[in-house]
């Protein structure tokens, strides 16, 4: 049996040997500190499953008042977790492209930093589920974005790279002011930092509900940038594109599912304040519309992925609307994998051939195992039965009209419609086109695996979606109790 | 049993993309499918009405999903459709030079979607399985069409794609309409539970306008047809095949199958709009299609007038009336696949299909004359095909329904105006045969060959089926009526 806390600390732990190993011993392969990351995280992995069960999170005090361990958060910790194991896995292959870039003397240098900030990163993503207590959020929520700043910029003799950078490091400073200035006012309001208490403060009828709504828009805009709603989601496609391709993908997964728990843990005091759930719904109207009309005419891939990655922010904002805990949680997970999937193959083609979505014609004849990863990728993220995508759409929509929420449903099928759109355009240049060069594209067997073990899983949830729903049992009947007290 | 017949496609699309020789093994799964399915249909007790060879697997209990398979006699006969159009298919593709892996695998993975849609008692994989078929058309269009395959292509897929979320949406809300506790996906629990408390009229009004302009979309009902011709004059021959002739009816079946038991009060609101678009299909398309100067356009658009027919029969609900648009969803569905056929075939030797540069090809394709010929009549609904008779069932169906002695209703106008289609239909396909077959043979195409001597297996595979079930259209008729006896009186006078 472990305590929870303990897993954090574990992988805080095999960050700093991870530097340790960087600082001191010159003279090894830098990969495979990547590949000893790994290890160390599936190691974590494993012990999640071995948790011992923690103190009732209603009346907690001390360290446990700051932090739960409830099911939700032991889920999102896992699925940080994987994540992060992917990342890495194509941070190794991405390897060659940091060297080239980075620009110091030596060949070697920096490929630790490089192996060592997402684990550090990932210590803060596991914060930040588990948080429930502003104080815990805004540490945890500051731990992934500084080293985030660092990751974005890391091949810095890239300009397009330097330029994401900056425009991250502004507009996340801005975002973190918003939140810390959000934070004070229901501070000032409530005298409380912890959610349940300021739940429970908020029931009250005698606070200043117009200063208390004004601290709930402050945070919800900050979230609003960590989750790239509109209208906070113009730093998204710049950022994306300049980003190194895996932390790309490690800002649009883990940064964006840590932004939905956190705004899934806040809704619940918040959505007792008057106009807060039309505002919810309002945004993730123009988020959906926005997210997938921008990007219709897009011909770069990573770019298409930003917007993509917009527009089902939308989508998980409905669900969020909806109060609608099992269905947002199954998005998560349904997009994590088909993001993953999809920049994993990104990366591999990437450095063969470039990132515009004419690079990759004809990739079905170079190699049809990429291709047909890349094929299960969009298909999911279109969101077409039998995929993992498919039933996260279904679950919102479902809520949705369960809510009668008809604006949100009309545009959800338009941009739906929409989005088959985009990403068939991927698949028409692999299948359709013929192809510029025509040697095959090789793939280290472990991104190999790391692709079968994503297409698996998605074609697996796609048809069988219950060990998600089954994980998130518990939860279901905690934001069903929400949903009734709210109203 | 159902299950291996919904799998032996899909398994061997799996083994062709991972190395099987494609087209043995394509050709050998298409056969097994169609012998199982010829086993079903000896095995199936037409006289007990309810479903049979059920099976079911839970999914998700909380959500009510299921992947239940199971037949009656309307699914049963869809079935067969798919299975000998899926056979037919697989047989006339020829020499494919470009990915020919993924050719066969796409052509079974459409078939093993829709019999997988007729077959699926649960609406959750009733939807998805039709879905299934999507990407594979798109892929077929996209790489082995002709013409202006690229537009055709995006055309066919985001129309598709908006139809079938329409439809998701008016499935998601019947689903809703169940107490929160019973919700299912499972036809016959929504039976059920409807007969014991029909759905309000107001909700049954929306879900029912829902699924019809869902369906509507899948189908080709008046005026969201503008994807069919397009799709089907550029898309390869044996995916036309297969999609014209089976997977459209998906649509169709969707209303027989949902509409009429659950939603009756939704289709008596919605009758009349849906008689005047498919009167469009009838009349409007029936003329666009006599305009046609392409052979392959033609029978594009010929087959989505034909559609209003079968609409035609689904409003009327009445007996005679839904069981003659199901007889006819099956014969329209073999005499199309076959006019697609040979249509590819002769685009494969001319590369051309404008009825101004054929002419005379009897003389050099005799047999490929003869199989159009037999075809095109069918496609009219010539005495003796299994189109005449379910066509009119159809008309004797709709002039019934709100019959009075006194007065025509919109139903009885609509008859004889859908009676002037069969002109109408006549007319361009006589006028097909004549430009493409009879007159006299431009000098270039003397040497071309008739079709392969195996290719008349297929041929007279559904040219069999359609001359026996026109003379014996009881056979048919005795398994489909007791599917809609429980929901629809035999007395058509409501």
């Amino acid at each position: 049996m472990i305590a929870p806390p303990s897993l954090e600390i574990a992988v805080l732990v095999l960050g700093m040997v991870i530097l340790m190993f960087e600082a001191f011993a010159g003279n090894i392969d830098k990969r495979s500190l990547g590949l000893g990351g790994i290890v160390g995280l599936a190691i974590v992995f494993i012990g999640s499953f071995m948790l011992a069960p923690s103190a009732n999170a209603e009346h907690a005090t001390g360290f446990w008042s700051f932090y739960t361990a409830d099911p939700l958060s032991i889920f999102f910790k896992r699925f940080v977790l994987l994540t992060t194991i992917v990342v890495m896995i194509m941070m190794i292959d991405y390897a060659p492209v940091v060297r080239n870039s980075v620009g110091t003397t030596t060949t070697q240098s920096a490929l630790g930093e490089f192996f060592a900030l997402p684990i550090f990163t990932c210590a803060g993503l596991m914060y930040i589920v588990s948080a429930i207590d502003f104080v815990m959020i805004f540490v945890s929520i500051e731990l992934v974005t500084i080293s985030f700043y660092v990751l974005v910029s890391f091949t810095r003799k890239n300009p397009a790279t330097l330029e994401a950078g900056v425009k991250y490091l502004i507009l996340g400073a801005v975002a973190t002011a918003f939140l810390v200035y959000g934070i004070a006012w229901i501070f000032g309001v409530t005298g409380e930092t912890n959610l349940q208490r300021i739940s429970a403060a908020f029931a009250n009828p005698g606070i200043e509900r117009p200063a208390a709504l004004f601290g709930a828009l402050l945070i919800l805009v900050s979230l609003g940038f960590k989750i790239a709603a509109v209208p906070f989601q113009i730093w998204v496609p710049d950022v994306y594109q300049g980003a190194p391709t895996p932390v790309t993908a490690y800002l649009s997964v883990g940064s964006k599912a840590a932004g939905f728990v956190v705004l899934l843990r806040v809704l619940r005091p918040f959505m007792m304040l008057p106009k807060m759930e039309r505002l919810i719904v309002l945004i993730a109207l123009l988020t959906v519309v926005y997210g997938n009309l921008a990007a219709l005419p897009q011909s770069n891939l990573k770019r298409l992925l930003a917007y993509s990655s917009i527009a089902h922010a939308g989508y998980l904002l409905i669900g969020v609307a909806c109060l609608a805990g099992p269905a947002v949680t199954f998005y998560l997970v349904a997009y994590l994998l088909m993001t993953l999937l999809s920049f994993a193959v990104l990366i591999v083609v990437a450095q063969q051939t470039g990132e515009q979505i004419s690079d990759f014609d004809g990739l079905a004849k170079r190699s049809p195992f990429l291709a047909f990863a890349m094929l299960i990728a969009m298909v999911s993220l279109a969101g077409l039965p039998f995929t993992a995508g498919f039933f996260g759409k279904f679950f919102i929509f479902a809520a949705a009209i369960e809510h009668h929420q008809t604006a949100l449903v009309v545009a959800g099928v338009i941009t739906v419609a929409c989005g088959f759109y985009y990403y068939l355009k991927v698949i028409r240049a692999m299948y359709w086109q013929p192809a510029a060069k025509t040697d095959t594209i090789p793939v280290s067997s472990l991104s190999r695996l790391a692709m079968t073990g994503l297409i698996v899983a998605i074609i697996w949830l796609g048809i069988y979606p219950q060990p998600i729903l089954n994980a998130l049992k518990t939860q279901r009947e905690r934001v069903t109790a929400t949903s009734i007290t709210s109203r | 049993m159902l299950a291996l017949i919904l799998l032996c496609p899909i398994v061997a699309a799996i083994l062709i993309v991972a190395g099987a020789p494609a087209r043995l093994t394509a050709l050998t799964a298409a056969s097994v499918t169609f012998l199982l399915t010829l086993f079903v249909c000896r095995s199936f007790e037409w006289w007990e009405s309810g479903f049979q060879f059920v099976s079911s697997l839970t999914v998700s209990p909380e959500w009510g999903i299921h992947f239940a398979l199971g037949l009656d006699g309307l699914s049963l006969i869809m079935v067969l459709l798919s299975a000998i159009v899926t056979l037919a298919a697989v047989w006339f593709t020829g020499k494919i030079d470009n990915y020919e892996r993924a050719f066969y695998a796409c052509l079974l993975l459409i078939s093993g979607g829709a019999i997988g849609a007729f077959a699926s008692l649960d609406l959750f994989f009733f939807y998805a399985f039709h879905e299934l078929a999507l990407i594979p058309t798109f892929l077929l269009i996209g790489i082995w069409g002709s013409g202006n395959r690229s537009a055709a292509a995006w055309k066919i897929t985001i129309y598709l794609t908006l139809g079938s979320f329409v439809l998701l949406i008016g499935l998601i809300l019947l689903y809703q309409t169940l107490p929160a506790a019973s919700r299912t996906f499972d036809i016959r629990a929504l039976q059920a539970a409807v007969a014991a408390h029909p759905i309000e009229p107001a909700a049954q009004h929306n879900i029912y306008l829902l699924l019809l302009l869902g369906f509507g979309v899948l189908v080709s009902l008046f005026p969201f047809h503008t994807w069919a011709p397009e799709a089907y004059a550029s898309a390869p021959a044996p995916a036309a095949m297969l999609h014209a002739g089976v997977l459209k009816k998906f649509g169709l079946y969707g209303l027989l199958r949902l509409a009429i038991p659950l939603l009756p009060d939704g289709m008596r609101y919605w009758n009349d709009l849906l008689v005047v678009l498919l009167l469009g299909n009838i009349i409007y398309i029936g003329l666009a299609t006599i305009a046609q100067k392409r052979l392959d356009w033609m029978l594009g658009y010929s087959s989505v007038m034909h559609m209003g027919y079968i609409f035609l029969g689904i409003a009327s609900a009445n007996i005679l009336g839904t069981t003659g648009a199901a007889i006819l969803m099956f014969a329209h569905g073999l005499s199309i696949a076959l006019l697609f056929g040979i249509a590819g075939e002769i685009r494969k030797r001319t590369g051309t299909l404008m009825f101004e540069d054929l002419g005379g090809l009897a003389k050099v394709m005799p047999f490929a004359g003869l199989a159009f010929g037999f075809a095109a009549f069918a496609a009219v609904g010539l005495p003796g095909f299994a189109n005449f008779a379910a066509e009119i069932m159809i008309f004797f169906g709709a002039f019934q329904n709100d019959w009075e002695m006194v007065r025509f209703h919109i139903f009885q106008v609509a008859t004889i105006l859908a009676l002037w289609g069969v002109v109408i239909s006549a007319v361009y396909m006589l006028r097909a045969y004549r430009k493409t077959f009879m007159g006299t043979i431009a000098e270039r195409w003397n040497n071309l060959v008739d079709l392969r001597p195996s290719l008349r297996v297929p041929v007279a595979l559904l040219i069999g089926a359609l001359l026996w079930y026109g003379f014996f259209p009881q056979t048919f008729v005795r398994i489909i009526t007791p599917a809609f006896k429980t929901y629809l009186s035999a007395d058509t006078r409501r």
